[in-house]
């Protein structure tokens, strides 16, 4: 005799498995995308690996289709030509729901503006993908799992219970944060997290970021105009211009490419401004 | 099949021994925190044979240890990781606002809603004097009132709602003569209903039914508009610019809407007569010469007068609860839409209001 939450809890894992994000070396594989808009292309022949664990950060001038990169690979905008896959799995060729409910499990995606839902309080909106997922979580620890959230993205201690129109744009980036992590993903989109954010509270959330991907083994793909932020957190750092990503490595790597655009944009005056203070806070660093 | 998050536990002299295995992660949590609560007292918590845990496993090996005063043995690096991410106190973190029992609560609404209805009446009433003040420092400094968009308001109020407004008027006079008629027939009086149709449409109905049609249409979007822009910050950068939201956003929709509830209600009073006449010709044989006929003999001239000085006050009241509720939203979409709701249910009700009184007044003139 098996009663029902011994079958729903057997649904559950059943579902659980059928993506394995352990098993992959490249949590992201790009392949030829095409992105056209009537007869704006967007993405001409776009290749990109992310590999497990690492925060890639995602530059490019206005209009490059970074966001519109990000909304094809987490399936808000299907592609024109091209294959992307997210844990060896694409998206439009899943067949049954259960896969692509599985996939979609293991990214958490943060939106520019935070996106939280606004008749929701901050708790609220934490625990909405948890309830959608695992409906058998009790409330009590429903209620843990979002107070130990918004302890771990940094908010106040009184923010669960608010509203997002009571929280100022650092406190709403961080409550979209904590959602994008409520179900433990194992791979993190950021879509300019540190826009709009004064230059402390820009530098805290690199930290809280570096700090979080560490803990929690995160994979990141960090959309950001941010030169602090691409030296505070990234470990990699993909450009993208003329269509397609010319250019992937770690910073010095890319500083040693001769392309006019990166160029410009590392050694540009703000560029070196933030390389600097990198180097004079890493020498610090060494003599404490 | 994929295993669960599990434990074997052995007892100890001090508490069980925990041993956990497989992975403890959300998706594979199964009904493990609850065989974990019913387990007696615990001494240690062995992560050693773990394969993965992630932030939610380690939340229940804190939360368990914090309960028993337990020891955790064998964490990985990783799990050591976690756990030490969650070990500060959570104990002040809020989750929900506080709750207090029902019958306060119910209390509560009702004292609320009553301050509510209060304060949104004294609003709307500051509003239209704010209106007023706004209407004279325009004229005072010789600015132009903003045709252009009195005009747009007024193809929206007016023009675009003739179809449906003579529609149901049109209907409505049909609906009270055959009511009517059914009624004096007993009495040998059918010819009367045209009294009926005629008064009542020019004098009330044409003009109430109007407003209704109006604060559902007009006031309704006046609303939305004003709150989604305010909303967006748009009323904010106006009034940055200098502009004036309520010489650009409300007088031009309040004066559209006040021009345009007479001649809407006199239209609306027209196609009621017009419903009434067709019953009364095809229903009770009286050709559609002898109705107009008796109607002139029958509508005093009052009967207009009252229409027409009731129709503006109706307009701006209309125009100015849709303004001043679209003007209080403040946070978020959801205020957008109740605050629309109340611009409307605010409108009819102040205009049965006022038609009420009016009706006394008027009767009490002597303009029967």
């Amino acid at each position: 005799m098996v009663d029902e939450t011994e079958i729903e809890i057997r649904e559950e894992l059943a579902a659980a498995d059928a993506v394995r994000p352990e098993k992959f070396d490249k949590a992201i594989c790009i392949r030829g995308l095409r992105n056209q808009f009537g007869d704006a292309v967007i993405h001409d022949d776009l290749d990109l690996d992310v590999h497990s664990g690492e925060i890639l950060g995602v530059v490019g001038g206005s209009g490059t289709g970074k966001s519109v990169l990000m909304r094809s690979i987490i399936g808000l905008q299907t592609p024109t030509a091209g294959e992307i896959e997210v844990y060896g799995k694409t998206l439009d060729t899943i067949a049954n729901e259960e896969e692509s409910r599985d996939l979609r499990r293991r990214w958490g995606v943060m939106f520019q503006g935070g996106a939280l839902f606004s008749t929701l309080s901050v708790a609220e909106n934490i625990q909405v993908p948890l309830r959608e997922y695992y409906p058998r979580l009790d409330q009590k620890l429903l209620d843990e799992i979002a107070a130990y959230k918004v302890q771990m993205v940094g908010l106040p201690s009184d923010a669960g219970p608010k509203f997002p129109a009571e929280l100022s744009g650092g406190m709403v980036k961080r409550a979209g944060l904590a959602r994008a992590l409520a179900l433990d993903p194992a791979l993190l989109f950021l879509d300019e997290p540190t826009a709009g954010l004064d230059p402390i509270g820009a530098a805290k959330f690199d930290e809280l970021l570096r700090g979080l991907a560490d803990t929690m083994g995160l994979t990141v793909f960090l959309i950001t105009h941010d030169l602090d932020t691409l030296y505070a957190t990234c470990d990699r750092v993909a450009v993208l211009a003329e269509k397609k990503v010319i250019a992937v490595g770690t910073i010095p790597e890319l500083l040693a490419t001769e392309h006019p655009w990166i160029q410009d944009y590392f050694n540009g005056p703000r560029g070196r401004a933030a390389a600097g203070c990198n180097i004079a806070t890493e020498r610090q660093n060494r003599k404490s | 099949m994929v295993a669960r998050a599990d434990f074997e536990h052995s007892d100890g002299a001090d508490g069980a021994e925990v041993r956990f295995t497989g992975r403890l992660t959300l998706a594979r949590l199964g009904d493990l925190p609850a065989r974990l609560d019913a387990l007696g007292p615990i001494a240690t918590l062995d992560l050693s044979a773990l394969e993965r845990i992630d932030t939610v496993g380690a939340w229940i090996v804190t939360r368990t240890a914090g309960a028993h005063d337990a020891k955790v043995v064998g964490a990985s690096e990783e799990a050591q990781r976690l756990l030490e991410a969650l070990a500060s106190d959570k104990s002040e973190y809020r989750v929900h606002r506080d709750r207090r029992p029902g019958w306060v609560r119910m209390l509560e609404q009702v004292g609320t809603a009553s301050t509510a209805i209060w304060h949104e009446l004294l609003g709307i009433v500051g509003f239209f004097g704010a209106m007023i003040v706004a209407l004279g420092t325009q004229i005072r400094a010789r600015r132009r009132l903003r045709w252009n968009a009195v005009v747009t308001r007024f193809q929206a109020v007016g023009v675009d709602a003739l179809p449906i407004i003579g529609l149901m008027s049109f209907l409505i006079g049909i609906v009270i003569a055959q009511q009517g008629a059914v009624q004096l027939e007993q009495f040998g009086l059918e010819v009367f209903t045209i009294n009926l149709v005629g008064r009542a449409s020019i004098r009330e109905l044409g003009l109430l039914m109007t407003a209704i049609m109006v604060a559902g249409r007009s006031g309704s979007a006046f609303a939305a508009q004003i709150g989604t822009m305010k909303l967006t910050e748009e009323i904010d950068a106006m009034r940055t610019i200098g502009v004036s939201p309520m010489e650009a956003i409300v007088l031009p929709r309040v004066a559209a809407s006040t021009i345009t509830m007479p001649l809407l209600g006199f239209y609306a009073s027209l196609c009621a007569i017009a419903g009434g006449g067709l019953f009364c010709w095809v229903g009770l044989d009286i050709p559609p010469l002898t109705y107009i006929q008796r109607l002139r003999e029958i509508i005093p001239m009052t009967d207009f007068w009252i229409m027409l000085i009731k129709a503006p006050v109706f307009g701006i009241l209309i125009g100015v609860t849709g303004c001043y509720e679209g003007m209080q939203v403040r946070q978020n979409a959801e205020e957008v839409g109740q605050r629309t709701t109340s611009a409307v249910v605010a409108a009819i009700f102040l205009v049965i209001v006022l038609d009420a009184m009016f009706a006394v007044f008027f009767s009490s003139l002597g303009w029967n």
